[in-house]
């Protein structure tokens, strides 16, 4: 975890009033199993809260509810001033505006990595072809690969991979960036060259939500800590508090087990 | 605005919620039905679609299946009873025809004093196949399994023991010699066993079978080739072709995988050929035309010939699904092989082929389950399968004249319980590989 | 490069074809070789001498001599007086023909099918895991002579839809009877006639029809290939499907109307239905049989196929902001098609291999005629079956070669 220094020191970092995420006493069962329980959350424009638990804590799950690739059944959750229900209208709108990137990056591996990119805003944003390549080329010279712009996904390293997936998200220039894992289907040398991106992506004021096991990203870029467990928040508080000063039992745990090697 | 902006409040939870009941609506039969089978406009339409076609179909038929007879003689008698019992309008099965003509169904025109050889020859079947097919049995039993062959065509065809026995003495004569030369040179072990087995099979093999039948005349009753029928026919044919495709096909997958050139260009044409035409031009060819590549004279067995030419047939597709197989394996297996030190057969037999095999075994059984469904095509060349051949014999007496429906529903349940358990079996086998490989 | 150690010239010993890599393969290759020779050479020599013996010769001569036989299917002109090649090619013709439309048919089944069988519906997917595995689990044939007898045995008799209370016909334009199946002809009032051309004829009307479903489709393609340039320029696409629908169903129903097309309609007349097309029960049977019985296959590899893109691909497009439908098109069907079409051509391989059993209800194809009557009329066996196979084996070859193409245009580019 000392791997990453403290890259953006928190007092500077702009958080307006503005709420970009509400979620309201929000519950999701699959099936019988209740998921989440009881998830208040609010999140500010311009906030960096890094998610983590044990698997199967539901975190994954949350992220997942805020573009609606997972329905809940009660509660409320509104994104940028959107409340998600079945409209669909609402869900395009939240979608267009929420960037998302997977643990297994699933890009689309039919398509070349430029192809991938302006996919999207071609069909979602009607942005003409020739300014949507001009987006994704800024976006992939952003992440450091535009030299791989002919490419097809399957000829790229992990690591690459995925920061192709971020300039995919991207390239919807969205508001707010939900990431989920993004590092853990990859090689050590290669995490470091995605929370890279990641880091300077919060340099730039992006309201970011990230679920991962990288405490040392936690401690550098996120302003506030969340740690879920039983599919509820158990804690949460900053970066400093959360590490040096956890409250409850559970969270003592998980640091220690996680930290403990 | 900073770190300590309203919106960090730190919070912690000291009792953790219960899990809860999803609220109501979402539970139970309700939300199951919504969910399945009433979401939306176009699954409703699609539910009322299926509803209808299910009662369509079972308002056609339920009446005939209900309004089945089990005890007649004849056709017109079946007919007779369903009209006496459900009125002058109403149709039924007349399963009494399966009742009284099921052996010949199962045994063909094999002599019913005999039925128990065939009987015997299935249920050692089984245990000839247990050893290979569960891994919990005991290795012991393989060499059953490698005796079967002998004992099956035995018990089904009969004549004198000895046949088998001095069939059996040329491998174990071969096998000697193969042991004895093994220490000189590899190679010509080989060749020697080869050349020692195909001496003894050539020219002492007739003497000696004559010498000690004449001697000591043990033997079953001889059953010629048009007595056989039915699902002993299919059996025969399918389990025959099955043992002996899955060596040849093995054989024509390394030989596409060789990189000798003339090797694998006649594996890819043999191959390719076979799979290029029907199955039934090639039966025909094991009725009409082997006559003519053999030497003048030569007469054999119509379903040895038809045995010969599915195995043919099966191993060209065998061959496909093992090369499948091979592909699969990573690169590395075959360097690791070489780096031992292991030669050529030596790494195939213990590296590669186990793990291509267990691989493929998926294929390789629905090429099987084809290879039997396919078994029903013989009688083009006029051998009595249970599907047509039996159907239409039946159908030839004047008692059973007319009657449709229900043997092609009997031998279609039959067909249908053994293809289907064989594919349950392949989709056992699959997750426990799947298991296995984690 | 002066080299310290000259390379020992070794001299050449017998032993080291067989233990020297050099050789080795060489030798192995020689042997095996020889020995497929003298296999060939003894089966041909064994096939010599019995020919000779039978008194017989290898000649395909006989494909010149009046074949004296009817068949009822012919899709080129065909009488007793033709000759065998001509009775062979339009058993070629009739195979083609089955083979065709079964793949057709049997493609739309399994598609249906295959994407029901992934349906959330509870229901509709069980009936359709039920259909495919009855369908897979028993022998092809059982299913021709299934569907024979339900022609033969369960349909009315053509002399059944006389009268008032007689069977009505399907929507007025079908006959199911017990011994073809009436269908509506489709007759031209003023037909453009047809244009002599010395080896053969063309018939103007048809080819105009072709003509204009051509240009239609090819203005089509043009309008599409505008939208999408439109697209790239300014973002917007504009909306084709109404305008395509326009161009391709406009002109050829003006057309027909110009020609006054019109359905004739079967109706009875004695003891037959006339005026339509009489479609053989046989040709009915080995249709539906061989449809229903491949697309159950298809059904399954349509699945598989759709299966085979992960779950991630369409979030990952969701996440996006992409519709279902364009995630559809755009995501899903590209990647699936790839693992879709290479078994489906082997399906349609097959169902062009198992369109021989159509012996078993008495449809004429290159089987029934060239290795069934006129096998038995001329006694050739050798030849018939020896060029039936090489038929069977040039359309196979020339399937799994387009395919061979296809999968070498698409394959996914990975490292």
């Amino acid at each position: 975890m000392e791997t990453i220094e403290r890259a953006i020191d928190p007092s500077h970092m702009k958080i307006s009033d503005e709420i970009a995420i509400q979620i309201r006493a929000m519950n999701k069962w699959y099936g019988q199993f209740h998921v989440l329980r009881d998830i208040n959350l609010t999140v500010h424009r311009g906030e960096r809260i890094v998610i983590c638990g044990p698997s199967g804590s539901g975190k994954s799950t949350l992220i997942r509810c805020i573009n609606r690739l997972e329905e809940h059944q009660s509660g409320q959750i509104v994104v940028d001033g959107t409340e998600l229900t079945s409209d669909l209208k609402n869900i395009d709108t939240v979608r267009s505006e929420v960037g998302m990137v997977f643990q297994h990056f699933n890009l689309f591996p039919h398509l070349t990595i430029l192809e991938n990119c302006t996919l999207a805003p071609i069909w979602v944003r009607k942005v003409p072809k020739e300014e949507a390549e001009e987006t994704a080329m800024h976006f992939l010279r952003k992440v450091k690969i535009p030299d791989q712009a002919h490419k097809y996904p399957g000829q790229l390293s992990g690591g690459q991979q995925q920061r192709v997936a971020i300039a995919r998200s991207l390239c919807m220039k969205p508001r707010i960036m939900l990431f989920d894992e993004p590092t853990s289907a990859l090689d050590p040398e290669m995490i470091k060259e995605v929370l890279d991106t990641m880091i300077s992506l919060a340099e730039e004021g992006m309201t970011m939500l990230c679920v991962t096991h990288e405490m040392g990203f936690a401690q550098a870029v996120a302003n506030r800590v969340v740690f879920m467990d039983q599919g509820q928040i158990v804690e949460q508080n900053t970066p400093r508090e959360f590490f040096n000063n956890p409250q409850s039992e559970r969270t003592k745990m998980f640091l220690s087990q996680i930290l403990g090697h | 605005m900073s770190d300590t902006h309203a919106q960090t409040v730190p919070f912690v939870r000291d009792t953790m919620l219960p899990q809860a009941a999803p609220p109501a609506g979402q539970a139970g039969a309700v939300r199951w039905l919504r969910e399945n089978l009433f979401s939306g406009w176009v699954n409703t339409v699609l539910t009322l679609l299926g509803l209808l076609a299910l009662f369509v179909l079972v308002k056609e038929m339920a009446p005939w299946f209900l309004h089945s007879v089990w005890n007649a003689n004849t056709l017109t008698e079946c007919r007779q009873i369903v009209a006496d019992r459900w009125g002058p309008d109403a149709t039924g099965a007349c399963w009494a025809m399966i009742r009284e003509r099921w052996p010949q169904f199962l045994f063909g025109f094999y002599p019913s004093n005999l039925y128990w050889r065939p009987v015997t020859a299935l249920v050692l079947l089984f245990v000839a196949l247990a050893p290979v097919l569960f891994p919990g049995v005991p290795r012991r039993l393989m060499v059953f399994s490698v005796l079967y062959p002998f004992l099956g065509f035995w018990l089904l065809w009969g004549g004198s023991i000895w046949l088998p026995v001095v069939a059996i003495l040329g491998f174990v004569i071969g096998y000697a010699v193969w042991r004895v030369l093994q220490r000189r040179s590899p190679l010509l072990a080989l060749l020697g066993g080869i050349v020692a087995a195909l001496v003894w099979w050539l020219f002492l093999a007739g003497p000696v079978n004559e010498a000690l039948t004449s001697a000591l005349p043990l033997g079953l009753e001889m059953v010629r080739s048009d007595r056989f029928g039915g699902f002993v026919l299919s059996l025969t044919i399918g389990v025959a072709a099955i043992s002996l495709s899955l060596p040849l096909g093995i054989m024509l997958a390394l030989g596409r995988q060789s990189d000798m050139f003339l090797i694998k260009t006649m594996s890819v044409c043999f191959i390719e050929f076979i799979r290029g035409v029907p199955l039934i031009t090639l039966l025909f060819t094991a009725s009409l035309l082997l006559n003519y590549f053999l030497p003048p004279g030569t007469n054999f067995d119509i379903i040895l010939r038809v045995i010969i030419m599915v195995t043919l047939f099966a191993a060209a597709y065998i061959a496909e699904v093992i090369r499948g197989g091979l592909a699969a394996l990573p690169r590395g297996q075959y360097e690791a092989g070489n780096a031992l030190g292991l030669n050529y057969f030596q790494a195939q037999r213990l590296i590669i082929l186990p793990q291509a095999l267990k691989i493929s075994i998926p294929g390789i059984v629905s090429t099987f389950i084809g290879l039997f469904k396919d078994t029903t095509l013989v009688i083009f060349v006029g051998l009595l399968d249970p599907l047509k051949g039996i159907t239409d014999a039946v159908r030839a007496s004047t008692d059973w004249k007319g009657i449709y429906w229900e043997p092609y529903i009997f031998v279609g349940a039959i067909f249908f319980l053994f293809c289907f358990g064989m594919s349950r079996y392949s989709m056992h086998l699959e997750r426990r590989l799947k298991r296995d490989h984690r | 490069m002066a080299n310290a150690v000259e390379k020992p010239k070794d001299s050449f010993r017998p032993s080291m074809l067989l233990y020297d890599t050099r050789y080795r393969s060489l030798t192995i290759q020689i042997v095996v070789f020889a020995l497929f020779v003298a296999a060939a050479a003894w089966l041909i020599d064994n096939t010599v001498r019995n020919l000779s013996a039978l008194g017989k010769d290898f000649d395909f001569g006989f494909l010149g001599v009046r074949a004296g036989y009817d068949i009822a299917q012919h899709l080129i002109p065909y009488t007793q007086n033709s000759t065998h090649a001509q009775a062979m090619l339009v058993g070629l013709l009739n195979t083609l023909l089955i083979a065709v439309m079964g793949c057709a048919l049997a493609t739309v089944i399994g598609v249906i099918v295959g994407v029901l069988r992934l349906s959330s519906n509870w229901l509709v997917a069980r009936l359709m895991t039920v259909y495919v595995e009855m369908f897979r689990n028993v022998p092809v044939l059982l299913w021709i002579l299934l569907f024979y007898t339900v022609f033969s045995e369960a349909s009315p008799t053509p002399a059944a839809f006389r009268g008032e209370d007689g069977q009505s016909m399907l929507l007025g334009l079908f006959a199911v009877t017990n011994r073809y199946t009436a269908i509506p002809d489709v007759a031209v009032e003023r037909g453009f006639g047809t244009l002599d051309l010395g080896l053969f004829s063309l018939n103007l009307t048809f080819a105009a029809i072709v003509v204009v479903l051509a240009a239609s489709f090819y203005v089509r393609h043009r309008l599409k290939a505008r939208a999408r340039a439109v697209q790239e320029s300014t973002g917007r696409r504009p909306s084709t499907w109404w305008k395509s629908l326009l161009i391709v169903v406009l002109p050829i129903a003006l057309l027909l109307w110009v020609l006054g097309t019109h359905l004739l309609v079967p109706s009875l007349s004695g003891f037959n239905f006339t005026g339509g097309i009489n479609v053989p029960n046989s040709f009915m049977a080995l249709w539906l049989a061989l449809s229903f019985y491949t697309g159950a296959f298809i059904a399954e590899i349509v699945r598989a196929g759709i299966l085979a893109v992960s779950r991630g691909q369409s979030e990952a497009a969701f996440a996006l902001g992409l519709r279902p439908r364009r995630t559809m098109s755009l995501v899903i069907l590209p990647q699936a098609l790839r693992v879709i079409v290479p078994p489906l051509i082997s399906q349609f391989l097959n169902l062009t291999k198992n369109s021989s059993l159509a012996i078993a209800v008495g449809y004429l194809d290159l089987r029934g005629t060239l290795g069934g009557i006129t096998l038995n009329q001329t006694g050739r066996e050798l030849e018939c079956v020896l060029l039936m196979m090489l038929i069977y084996l040039a359309i196979s070859l020339i399937i799994s070669g387009g395919m061979n193409v296809y999968n070498s245009r698409i394959r996914l580019k990975e490292r």
